[in-house]
């Protein structure tokens, strides 16, 4: 379009060649920082900030050796995404700065998820659970009220305005009354200090009861349940004495719904190697129960998953099999009119598309754990993540930051080792990662690679997470480059 | 359309070189001697024997014939003006025998006028720049501003390019700001002059509480952005200017206009505004007016709205999915995609907004954004335009035996 002449103009009007910039006659141009992948027959290039282009061998070529046709589309492309600026230009540059401060904006909060381990103990025998539930007697895998106040003026010590309290187990309700407690407590404290303080509850729904409805409606508790799928996937991921797990799921969920409104509750699947099989029914048990979207989550490598060896029946590429049959029949879902979210590709699909950070503590660098969220344990302890915690059921203390009895604020975010951690695994300074494609939609996960390699950074060619993110990401870019009708639906998710 | 300016009207009984007034208006004569100096009383006829008080007022406007009336300072409206009433704000002028309406009670669109100059050329201008000194306009702006009723909810100023006032800009909003707080101000410019800071920080000083400045963006592409607005480095001061705003704490709108030159860049151009500008109020895409310079490039600039739909619709979705809030002004409904037609405004200045004939039995016609009636813009439309008409019609009796 560029170099087409206009007709049509008045006589006093300049035509478009005006306005090139001597600079683009002599082809001077400058490269801003990217990184690139090949992908198929052509190569990925992102910047910093997360923009992203596709460009042909020779292109990319033509661009690095700064011998880009300046009237092409493609160099077009590449100045308007900021992958290369023409002398002179100063609000590129600034839009660029403002654009990775805003990226990074996120770290300025510190931390805002709170987790409350309220009890250890639980009423199902999950043998893919992630914590290793225990069975003992409530004295033992409890939190008392001590440990609960303690942590609270942790909790108030964070500079972030948004609060975020989670009771997590076992099944937090069989501690009911430590719930109750902390969150009279957390009012009582915000009273003065004003936080925007927000409460869910992670549990099996089995313990619900009309009082404890009434108590999260008067204090406006979210609910976050497991739903597997139908009876025959639920049950058998999720056993529990009865046998009627799926039953009391799928009822409750319905009685929360009356007490607290149809949207104060969300669910999560977790796939075993049965769900792999069944990717159509989960998702038609999600529909069925009247949940917008759906998680599609494969095994952690933590927990019983490890000891009961669930997480060695299937690897990534069985379980991609598995997404790539769910998306297409959620494709279907939408094309037929019902709004339906796939939520990790919805994750994905923002931090590729906005601007500003996405707050998934799972994706991000440095690492969310403990600096965005952290973990306070039954008994006090406390550490950098739910998956930190789940290492320490396996005897594995390496990311036990302290303990809120007896260790101070100060001491446990900088004499726990936490901190090199994070620096340690900066992806921008990582190898492999540091010039990595996927680097701006990706995260830094030490945890993982430390339970699955023993060491916080690991080797990324044979990380899990880290072929997880590639992979899922250049599914979706294929979808947002390649595929008109269904890029509108991804837009839509965003 | 409704005239907000008359050269066709009377005037008798003016002392010679009198200089131009800005008056409100009001239909009660019998408004205090004190009080009534301050107004112009508009009647439908003058009063055979007028009362002494009528005397008083700043001037009389009569809609009925005028002949050879005993009163000073008395106007016959041409019938174009008739519609002036109450609480509207007029300009008259006795040297040049205008009249001016600057203000209309009834109206959402109102909006002032404060300088013909301009440091842009846009091709599609729909009031074309003039080198001339039209300072005395800031004077007449902040006169209008204090007369204008303190519950208006909401002001325009637009121009040529108001900043260029400088001082006389700040002093504008100011005025504004003190006796119209509650009033939402809108400002037209190309906030090129904002790539100095100090001019930022001046307007952030005036502290007006509920200002929005709407900022034309064309392209991605700073060569394309300059062809449009004709200025070599627009691009570049208008990027800087928005964001020194933005760090001085200003609302700002996007405003594109979509023609021949911008239409095929506009997904584009959306991206590239959900990942540096994101932080504005909202994008307002705008059909075009054809009067002005578009009817000099119309060949330049004329493309039917129905042949960039697809390119439309990118643009929205892309926005929309990173929650910018989006409005699509001056476009019909009926050569819109649906996913746009839910973010179109009828939002044309009521004074200039029609629609055709084969719209008659349109069942939308009250959600479409319509048509300008200035200059062509009604004669050249797109070809696609077809009423709405609702299938779901009440079957008679008969029909069903």
């Amino acid at each position: 379009m560029m170099s087409e002449a206009v007709n049509g103009l008045a006589k006093k009007f300049n035509p478009p060649e005006h306005y090139y910039s001597t600079q683009k006659q002599e082809a001077r141009y400058k490269l801003l920082p990217f990184n690139f992948e090949r992908v198929g027959d052509s190569y990925l290039l992102t910047n910093e900030v997360g923009e992203y282009l596709f460009l042909s061998e020779g292109d990319l070529h033509s661009l690095v050796h700064e011998t880009l046709d300046s009237q092409s589309e493609v160099y077009n492309s590449l100045k308007s995404r900021h992958f290369l600026y023409e002398v002179g230009s100063e609000a590129a540059i600034e839009l660029l700065s403002l654009k990775l401060r805003t990226k990074h904006a996120v770290f300025r909060q510190f931390t805002s998820l709170h987790i409350f381990v309220v009890s250890l103990r639980c009423d199902y025998s999950c043998p893919y659970c992630q914590v290793s539930r225990q069975t003992g007697d409530a004295d033992k895998y409890d939190m008392d009220e001590e440990t609960a106040l303690r942590s609270l003026d942790f909790v108030f010590r964070t500079p972030s305005e948004h609060i975020k309290i989670e009771f997590q187990g076992g099944e937090p309700l069989l501690n009911w009354e430590i719930i109750k407690f902390t969150v009279l407590e957390a009012e009582k404290i915000n009273k003065t200090e004003k936080r925007d303080l927000a409460f869910v509850i992670a549990t099996n729904l089995t313990l619900i009861s009309d009082e404890i409805l009434e108590f999260c409606y008067q204090h406006d508790i979210f609910i976050s349940t497991s739903l597997d799928g139908p009876a025959h996937i639920h049950n058998r991921n999720r056993p529990r004495p009865g046998k009627n797990g799926h039953q009391i799921v799928r009822d409750q969920i319905e009685r929360v719904r009356e007490k607290l409104g149809p949207d104060r509750i969300s669910a999560l699947m977790t796939t075993s190697e049965l769900s792999l099989s069944h990717p159509r029914e989960i998702i038609d048990e999600y529909l069925d129960a009247n949940f917008k979207g759906i998680f599609l989550r494969p095994l952690s490598p933590y927990g019983f998953a490890v000891k009961t060896r669930q997480i060695e029946k299937y690897d990534f590429d069985r379980f991609f099999e598995f997404y790539q049959e769910s998306m297409e029949y959620i494709f279907e879902i939408n094309e037929a009119g019902i709004s339906f979210v796939e939520e990790f590709s919805a994750l994905l699909l923002r931090k590729i598309s906005l601007p500003y950070p996405t707050g998934y503590v799972d994706l991000q660098s440095p690492a969310g754990a403990g600096i965005s969220a952290i973990v306070f344990s039954y008994d006090g302890d406390v550490y950098a993540s739910d998956e930190s915690r789940m290492l320490a059921e396996m005897g594995d203390y390496k990311f036990r930051l302290g303990n809120i009895l007896s260790n101070t604020y100060e001491e446990i975010f900088f004499e726990s080792g936490l901190l090199e951690i994070l620096e340690e695994t900066l992806t921008d300074s990582v190898p492999e990662c540091y010039q990595c494609a996927y680097k701006p939609y990706c995260g830094s996960e030490p945890v993982y690679h430390y339970a699955t390699q023993k060491d916080p950074v690991g080797n990324k060619a044979l990380s899990g997470f880290c072929k997880k993110t590639k992979t899922i990401t250049n599914y979706l870019l294929d979808i947002m480059e390649n595929d008109p009708a269904k890029r509108k639906i991804l837009q839509s998710w965003i | 359309m409704i005239s907000l300016y008359s050269k066709a009207c009377k005037f008798f009984n003016w002392e010679e070189g009198a200089e131009p007034l800005i008056l409100p208006v009001t239909e009660n004569p019998n408004l205090p001697k004190v009080v009534a100096k301050k107004y112009a009383l508009v009647c439908d006829r003058i009063p055979g024997k007028p009362s002494e008080s009528i005397a008083s007022y700043g001037a009389i406007l009569s809609r009925g014939l005028v002949k050879s009336p005993t009163l000073n300072r008395v106007i016959q409206l041409s019938a174009e003006l008739s519609y002036i009433k109450s609480s509207d704000i007029v300009r008259l002028n006795p040297g040049g025998g205008e009249v001016r309406t600057l203000f209309r009670s009834d109206s959402d669109h109102n909006s002032i006028l404060v300088t013909e100059r301009c440091n842009s050329f846009c091709l599609m201008c729909s009031q074309p720049p003039r080198e001339i000194d039209d300072s005395y306009l800031i004077e007449d702006a902040c006169e209008v501003i204090k007369k204008i009723p303190r519950s208006t909810r909401s002001l325009g100023i637009t121009g040529g390019e108001p900043t260029l006032l400088g001082e006389g800009f700040l002093r504008i909003v100011r005025s504004a700001a003190r006796y119209l707080p509650e009033t939402h101000l809108h400002v037209l410019t190309n906030g090129r002059t904002f790539s100095q800071r100090v001019n930022s920080v001046a307007l952030k000083d005036v502290g007006h509480p509920n200002l929005v400045l709407g900022i034309p963006l064309y392209s991605d592409l700073p060569e394309r952005h300059d062809f449009v607005v004709q200025a070599a480095g627009a691009f570049e001061e208008t990027i800087r200017g928005i964001m020194n705003l933005r760090r001085d704490g200003q609302n700002i709108e996007l405003r594109v206009v979509i023609h021949k030159q911008t239409y095929a860049r506009l997904p584009e151009l959306a991206r590239f505004i959900v990942r540096n500008l994101a932080f504005v109020e909202h994008v307002a895409f705008m059909g075009l007016e054809i009067t002005g310079f578009t009817k000099a490039n119309f060949g330049a600039l004329w493309i039917d709205p129905y042949e960039y739909r697809s390119e439309l619709d990118e643009a929205c979705r892309i926005l929309q999915s990173a929650r910018v809030k989006t409005m699509l002004y001056n476009h019909q409904l009926c050569i819109l995609t649906p996913f746009v037609r839910e973010l179109s405004v009828n939002s044309i200045s009521d004074w200039k907004n029609d629609y055709l004939e084969k719209c008659a039995p349109c069942d939308r016609k009250n959600d479409c954004g319509g048509f300008f009636s200035t200059g062509f813009s009604l004669e050249k439309t797109s070809n696609h335009i077809s009423p709405f008409i609702s299938s779901n019609r009440i079957i008679p009796f008969e029909e069903i035996a």
